[in-house]
């Protein structure tokens, strides 16, 4: 039997399907900024020069787009095998604990070049470690991984307390966080690093770790969709029982995918850590673990879409903080108000417009 | 002046796009006769059927109900004309008992109580008048499929249907309850229900139906009396051009043993024997087939020799290498050994409907050369590998790109079996060969299992259609309860006695 309506183009459905729910999402945004006695079309110029007004503000929007891609990466590695990773947070958590462990230990004693990839893969390494752990559970003894990654957040989070209250806490400080990271632990900013290169920008928290995230954009598309691990992973994904036909051990792969996640959802450690704060704090992950889940949902789990919705979020995140600051009636909830409408049309309600579109369409060609 | 059909359709006309389903199809449905819709595929029998039950609304054309003009927006407008449609796929509640879904939909109050009591007595009315008879307190999810399918009819008739149309009924049904549903057909013709049934299989057409149309490509191409054709007929006119129903082929060239199986067992975790002790012997250059009614063990059989399941007891030698449960072999060892196999639910096991159809074409394969060489699949070898297969296997359309879940059944099928057969395996595992398949591609498929197995290949295909057997094997094993109860040469089988053994009446 054929369905009424046909599917939409892939263009339509990649680009214009998304637009039209950012759309949505900053119409029902603009009713609700003008119920508090705010001029919408103000407060969207304030937002949108806040993102990407000036060299700072751009530099900003892509320090934010760099978490997004790990964690928005993390999510949609899970997702094409079927697994529905919601720890992104903890597995983040985690990885900054291993990039900042290995700092600590070594940054007296090894220089830059080399203790930065070792961080790094120090990150990946941790943030794979805690989501082996569900996907064991789920792979070898049946326990769900949507609800064991949600319980290994906060697992992360009591433990990275405890870790930083009372075994990491530096000496005579107040204040929960570690001694200060020494020079070869930093991984350069981007201002610096163009300076080096004679271009000049404004400071900003922006820092070489998105090198890392386009790295990651191009391994996932490689690893997806050219490599025999990313087919059986996307096969027991689509249908674990070909999966097994095919002869793909769906205990090692959901190891595999899990891992992969949680190592990419590490890296947010990286950028945090190292590239900003230059000690180990308390909750850097800030969110980022779970805005992964509507940034790969919007990406349609394809890294260039992941790029593109990162880019969005992170202008959110740059231009809501510049929004609150100006209008003091914006407060920052408010600003989370309009990222939890941007998630809920584009995630939630993303396939809410696609029938108008497709009879719109179909009315169209016909 | 003769009483007016149950129902004349004139002029139906239907479009999606720009495919054009239904063309100016009129038709008559007499009172209580059974009339047979048969074609491949895709010929817009399905369309034709949803439009008469309100689930598409018609383009053009006009439906006619007992002579009056009845326009259908809905299903609900259906109902209210005592039309009553059994889907290919039961619309049932597992958890629910026969009653409780029988007035699902149909409660009559806010209270239970009253309507269950009114619907007890009118199920065991309707089992009495019509012969269908179902524990109303059984929980659905325990019925066999003959049995849910009763309750699927009863629920259209307890809504007062009088016109009954039946989409691919038998599909999910074993040879015997098919028997069975024809029997309980034949009884609602006779209480003057009028029935229409909707299938591609032309046995089914012979034995049920009064008089038959053939759709094609959207159109009717022909209005028979059943009495008056024949399958090859029907056959032509379904396809559009002479279909041989009947193989041809040699006899066996047979050679060395390629497949030895010894008191092989497997039981389930409740303690269940699904295999009990199962010796069989496959050669090079012979087909054999194992008939019997499914859910008999076939299914587990083809898993274990595949690899995808370890046996519990006994062994299997494939090409040299012995498995057993100590030994268990994956199904990546076992293509490596020469073993296929084309699992008998493609749709689950032999291909991922999300996938292109290239992508497709090297399932379980992909980490192998060509397509994986240093560890990257190169997209080019593989889309090139899978035109040529798709040349020739002539699946249609020749697109690699296309997703696989959008090609007819037929194609699917042709498109899993030349992957397996690419290989050029020793061994060749066919679950259930052309189940869904258009008669045109069953031909084509049947010639391409001899074609291996005079290519020296030992091919072991499991079927629950007998005809199938009967014309494809060269040995015949039949299975009944995770047993084999008989072994019959080629020539020495008739369906009467296979029958049998298949309901474990007779050993040979």
């Amino acid at each position: 039997m054929r369905a009424l309506r046909r599917p939409l183009p892939p263009w339509a459905d990649i680009v214009l399907l998304p637009v039209i729910n950012v759309a949505l999402a900053f119409l029902t945004v603009g009713v609700l900024v003008a119920l508090i006695g705010v001029n919408p079309l103000h407060a969207l110029k304030l937002l949108i020069g806040g993102a990407i007004g000036s060299s700072e503000s751009i530099g900003y929007t892509l320090y934010y787009t760099t978490n997004f891609i790990f964690t928005g990466l993390a999510v949609a590695v899970a997702f094409h095998a079927g697994l529905f990773n919601i720890g992104g947070e903890g597995q983040a958590y985690i990885g900054g604990l291993g990039c900042g462990l290995a700092v600590l230990a070594l940054d007296r004693y090894l220089p830059g070049w080399i203790l930065i990839p070792l961080a790094i893969a120090a990150a990946a390494l941790f943030g794979a470690a805690w989501a082996a752990v569900p996907a064991w559970m789920q792979a070898w003894r049946g326990s769900h991984v949507v609800i064991t990654t949600i319980m290994f957040n906060f697992v992360a989070s009591a433990l990275m307390v405890y870790l930083m209250v009372n075994v990491l806490i530096a000496p005579g400080s107040m204040t929960p966080q570690s001694r200060n990271f020494g020079p070869a632990g930093k991984i350069p900013s981007m201002h610096d690093a163009l300076h080096t290169i004679g271009i000049n920008v404004a400071p900003s928290a922006l820092n070489l770790s998105i090198l890392l995230a386009i790295l990651c954009c191009v391994g996932v598309w490689v690893f997806l969709w050219h490599t025999p691990w990313g087919y059986a992973l996307r096969t027991m994904g689509h249908n674990p029982e070909a999966a097994v036909y095919a002869g793909t051990n769906l205990k090692s792969m959901t190891m595999l995918a899990m891992c992969l996640s949680g190592g990419l959802a590490g890296f947010v450690g990286v950028n945090e850590l190292m590239g900003v704060h230059q000690r180990i704090v308390l909750d850097f992950p800030a969110g980022y673990g779970f805005a992964g889940i509507a940034v790969a949902l919007m990406g349609r789990s394809h890294p260039f879409g992941i790029v593109l919705a990162a880019l969005l979020f992170g202008a959110l995140q740059q231009g809501g903080a510049e929004l609150a600051f100006e209008i003091p009636s914006m407060t920052r909830e408010m600003v989370v108000v309009i990222q939890g409408l941007v998630i809920l049309f584009s995630g939630a309600l993303a396939h809410l417009p696609r029938p108008w579109l497709q009879s719109l369409l179909a009315l169209r060609s016909s | 002046m003769t009483a007016a059909p149950a129902i004349e359709l004139r002029g139906i006309d239907k479009r999606f796009g720009s495919v054009h389903a239904v063309r100016g199809v009129s038709l008559v449905i007499e009172k209580g006769a059974i009339t047979g819709i048969v074609g491949e595929n895709g010929a817009g029998k399905s369309t034709l059927m949803s439009i008469l039950y309100g689930l598409y609304r018609t383009d053009g054309g006009e439906i006619l109900v007992e002579g009056e003009s009845a326009p259908m927006d809905s299903p609900r407008d259906a109902i209210a004309r005592g039309i009553g449609m059994v889907h290919q796929h039961f619309m049932l509640v597992d958890t629910f008992t026969v009653l409780e879904n029988l007035v699902l939909g149909a409660e009559g109050g806010p209270l239970l109580a009253g309507g269950l009591a009114a619907a007890r007595a009118e199920l065991l009315r309707l089992s009495r008048e019509y012969g269908l008879t179902v524990d109303p307190d059984a929980r659905v999810a325990d019925l066999s499929v003959g049995e849910q399918q009763r309750v699927e009819i009863l629920k259209v008739l307890f809504r007062g249907a009088r016109i009954l149309i039946l989409d691919e009924p038998s599909a999910v049904l074993t040879p015997q309850e098919t028997d069975q549903l024809f029997r309980i057909l034949a009884t609602l013709k006779e209480r003057g229900v009028s029935v229409v049934l909707i299938t591609h299989k032309l046995r089914e057409i012979m034995a049920a139906t009064d008089c038959v149309y053939v759709m094609r490509q959207g159109q009717v191409v022909a209005e028979r009396r059943t009495a008056d054709t024949n399958p090859e007929e029907l056959a032509e006119l379904m396809v559009g051009r002479k279909v041989r129903l009947e193989l041809d082929k040699a006899a066996p060239q047979r050679g060395e043993v390629r497949l030895e199986v010894e008191h092989l067992s497997l039981v389930d975790f409740r303690g269940v024997r699904l295999l009990d002790d199962i010796d069989l012997q496959l050669r090079a250059g012979e087909i054999v087939g194992i008939a019997g009614v499914s859910g008999n063990g076939q299914t587990e059989l083809l898993q274990v020799l595949a690899g995808i399941r370890a046996p519990t007891s006994g062994r299997f030698t494939v090409c040299g290498r012995t498995v057993d449960a100590a030994h268990a072999i994956d199904p990546g060892e076992m293509r490596d050994l020469g073993l296929a196999h084309v699992p008998e639910d493609r749709h689950r096991q032999g291909m991922v409907a999300a996938f292109r159809a290239s992508e497709t074409s090297i399932l379980g394969y992909h980490d192998e050369p060509p397509f994986s060489h240093n560890y990257i699949l190169s997209n080019p070898v593989v889309g090139a590998h899978c035109a040529k297969l798709m040349e020739q296997f002539d699946v249609r359309p020749r697109l690699p790109g296309l997703l696989s879940g959008n090609f007819s059944g037929g194609n699917q099928q042709k498109l899993v079996l030349a992957r397996e057969m690419a290989r050029k395996p020793k061994v060749l595992l066919v679950g259930q060969p052309t189940r869904g398949v258009d008669i045109g591609a069953i031909e084509f498929i049947h010639r391409e299992l001899v074609k291996s197995r005079d290519a020296g290949c030992a091919v072991l295909v499991v079927s629950v259609e007998l005809d199938e057997i009967l014309s494809l094997a060269d040995r015949i094993l039949v299975m009944f309860a995770g047993r084999i109860v008989g072994e019959v040469e080629q020539g020495l089988a008739d369906e009467r006695t296979l029958g049998l053994m298949m309901t474990g009446a007779k050993a040979a």
